[in-house]
């Protein structure tokens, strides 16, 4: 197993827009090592979002190889694809993305249930909630939840497979700048304490200003990658 | 994820739409209940008009004038063909054969005056009819020797002359101005089928010719109705018939001027007749039940467009193609499921009502529900509901987890 937990060598990405071919990733080469807190920054048009499509799995790269956790997945079916994101991929999206009739507790078994735990699922999903600080608020829906609360929740539903990497698509983007940044220390301690690599996707410099490291992207490849 | 755990999962969200979902289901409510009530209405019809036709007796076979329509000039059928046909000898697997003179008059008794069927029987007639006497007695043979002016009233008859059917014995009346004594009234075979076996009366063969019913030969009857020893002689007996009368009449091979009809043809034709009818109104009530399924389709199109960035979501946290069809396939189902459960309720009270309806109207249509036809509705409904719900899920689970995360 190599030192990277991400692993993109040589990314293209081509868009096929009516008759016009976008090229949102021009041979772009990352590499994140395990435990590691990254910001990905970048105007708009740079690539950042289908760098963060390709990195989550959700999308697969026109040319190139990546690597994560040691697997190759740019060339897996779109169901083996959705099985390497419910197991190494936690999301976090600046929108929540909240199942709204659901209780905090069932958004945070879904990705248990499409794992297929069946056994103890309602139990670690109790303790993701409780260790972002939402253990007495499991059976509240989100329309009963504040924004910093239902990102809470979001994170708590990132966590719950134990993933290789979890990644943060604007996740203090529709909050306050106190739940904000209450957010940004729990993202934080999760590193901390689980080691697990986070992947902030950001336009906030704020936010950028806590990881490890900056790569910023220009037309589809990394201008400059600093410490 | 598990059957059940999908199946609540469904409900839950299909009772977070309650309106919309209730509307869908009525489309199926509609078509499965009106399936049921006609295929059920259907069939007590056919039960009814079955059950009339084997009422009239058993083991029966009815022998008219006329064949084919190219034979011209068919002779008439006479007593004495009746003699023939009696005989055991020539007819072996025939038990007995009753002439019949039938036509219709107008009886009066004081002021009130009614007309009805008038019949000129044989005391044969009463054991091939199966007819008994709720008081008094059957035509016997003194009646028939004397030409006697006696008559059997039907039980409708003594109601609608009297005012009640009991008590009428040496009552005399008047058919078509001619006096007749009351020597019985036949009990009631209920009012079913096409006639009403209820409303008529009978007087002697052999009064009905020389008096009422008149025929331009002496000798001639209008139908002989003949019963055979047992149900298996009955093709048999036919069969010795139609010899008996084909050398009586002098017939040409294949030009039998004369008709055999036996209890079974008429079951057929009945059965027949009334299969294509409940075929023909099921049929059209599916069409509702089609119309139904269409109303799921387009709901659980709306429901995939407004919910497309749950199903990015449920994707990206890994959810596979198959757990999205399934999601919403279950719903397409319990909707149809549903819906066919409370039509086959529905269904079932329709055509209980139906039923008293009828029977109210003296129709006495029993609608029967079948097993058969609950789990042919049911299955029915649940296939609607995977049909029309298979296109709107297909398209759900073959979402871009990426466009559709972005959707709006």
């Amino acid at each position: 197993m190599s030192n990277w937990v991400i692993e993109a060598n040589s990314l293209t990405k081509i868009y096929q827009m009516g008759e016009v071919e976008v090229h949102a990733l021009r041979g772009l080469s990352v590499q994140i090592a395990h435990g590691e807190i990254v910001a990905i920054m970048g105007p708009s048009g740079s690539g950042k979002s289908t760098l963060m499509n390709i990195i989550g799995c959700l999308d697969r790269p026109t040319a190139g190889e990546y690597y994560l956790d040691g697997e190759l997945v740019s060339k897996l079916t779109d169901d083996q694809l959705a099985t390497i994101r419910n197991r190494k991929v936690g999301f976090v999206f600046q929108s929540f993305n909240l199942l709204s009739r659901a209780t905090s507790l069932a958004n945070v078994e879904l990705p248990l249930r499409y794992a297929g735990v069946s056994h103890g699922r309602r139990e670690q999903a109790r303790q993701a909630l409780e260790s972002v600080g939402l253990g007495d608020r499991i059976t509240h829906r989100p329309n009963e939840l504040s924004g910093g609360q239902m990102q809470r929740v979001a994170i708590a539903r990132a966590l719950v497979n134990q993933p290789a990497i979890i990644l943060a698509d604007e996740p203090t983007g529709n909050l306050d700048s106190k739940s904000g940044s209450e957010i940004m220390d729990l993202l934080l301690s999760l590193n901390r304490e689980h080691g697990t690599t986070l992947i902030i996707v950001t336009h906030d410099s704020d936010v950028a200003a806590h990881t490890q490291r900056i790569i910023h992207l220009r037309d589809g490849v990394v201008e400059e990658n600093h410490l | 994820m598990s059957i059940g755990q999908a199946f609540l999962e469904a409900l839950e969200s299909l009772s977070s739409n309650k309106l919309r979902s209730a509307l869908t289901i009525l489309g199926i409510v509609i078509g499965v209940a009106a399936v049921i009530a006609m295929v059920s209405i259907g069939r007590g019809a056919q039960n009814t008009i079955t059950d009339s036709i084997q009422g009239i007796g058993t083991n029966l076979l009815f022998v008219f004038r006329g064949g084919s329509e190219e034979v011209r000039n068919p002779k008439p059928i006479t007593i004495s063909d009746a003699e023939a046909i009696a005989d055991p000898f020539q007819a072996p697997s025939v038990a007995a054969v009753a002439p019949v003179l039938q036509g219709s008059g107008e009886i009066s008794f004081g002021g009130e005056s009614t007309t009805t069927s008038l019949f000129g029987v044989t005391p044969g007639y009463a054991t091939v009819r199966n007819y008994a006497v709720s008081e008094g007695e059957f035509i016997s043979e003194e009646h028939m020797l004397g030409q006697a002016s006696v008559v059997l009233l039907g039980p409708d008859v003594a109601e609608n002359l009297f005012g009640r059917s009991e008590g009428l014995v040496g009552e005399t009346l008047r058919i078509e101005g001619q006096p007749f004594r009351v020597i019985g009234i036949l009990e009631s075979k209920g009012g079913s089928g096409f006639s009403n076996e209820d409303d008529q009366v009978f007087v002697p063969f052999s009064t009905a010719q020389a008096r009422l019913l008149r025929r331009s030969t002496r000798d001639r009857v209008d139908m002989l109705i003949v019963s055979a020893v047992d149900s298996q002689s009955v093709p048999q007996a036919s069969e010795e018939i139609s010899q008996i009368l084909r050398t009586r009449h002098r017939t040409q091979v294949g030009a039998d001027d004369f008709t055999v009809l036996t209890q079974q043809d008429f079951l057929d034709t009945a059965s027949t007749i009334t299969n294509v009818l409940t075929i023909f109104l099921g049929g059209i009530a599916a069409i509702s039940l089609l119309v139904g399924g269409i109303g799921i389709m387009n709901i659980m199109l709306v429901s995939v467009t407004e919910r497309t960035r749950e199903i990015g979501l449920r994707k990206a946290v890994g959810a596979h193609k198959s757990d999205i069809l399934i999601q919403f396939l279950t719903e397409s189902v319990v909707l149809s499921l549903i819906g066919g459960l409370i039509g086959i309720a529905l269904g079932w009270a329709i055509s209980a009502v139906v039923g008293q309806i009828a029977a109210a109207n003296d129709a006495a249509i029993n609608p029967t529900i079948g097993i058969d036809i609950v789990l042919i509705a049911t299955l029915f409904s649940s296939a609607v509901g995977l049909f029309f719900g298979l296109y709107p899920a297909n398209r759900a689970a073959s979402l871009e987890p990426v466009e559709a995360l972005r959707y709006e």
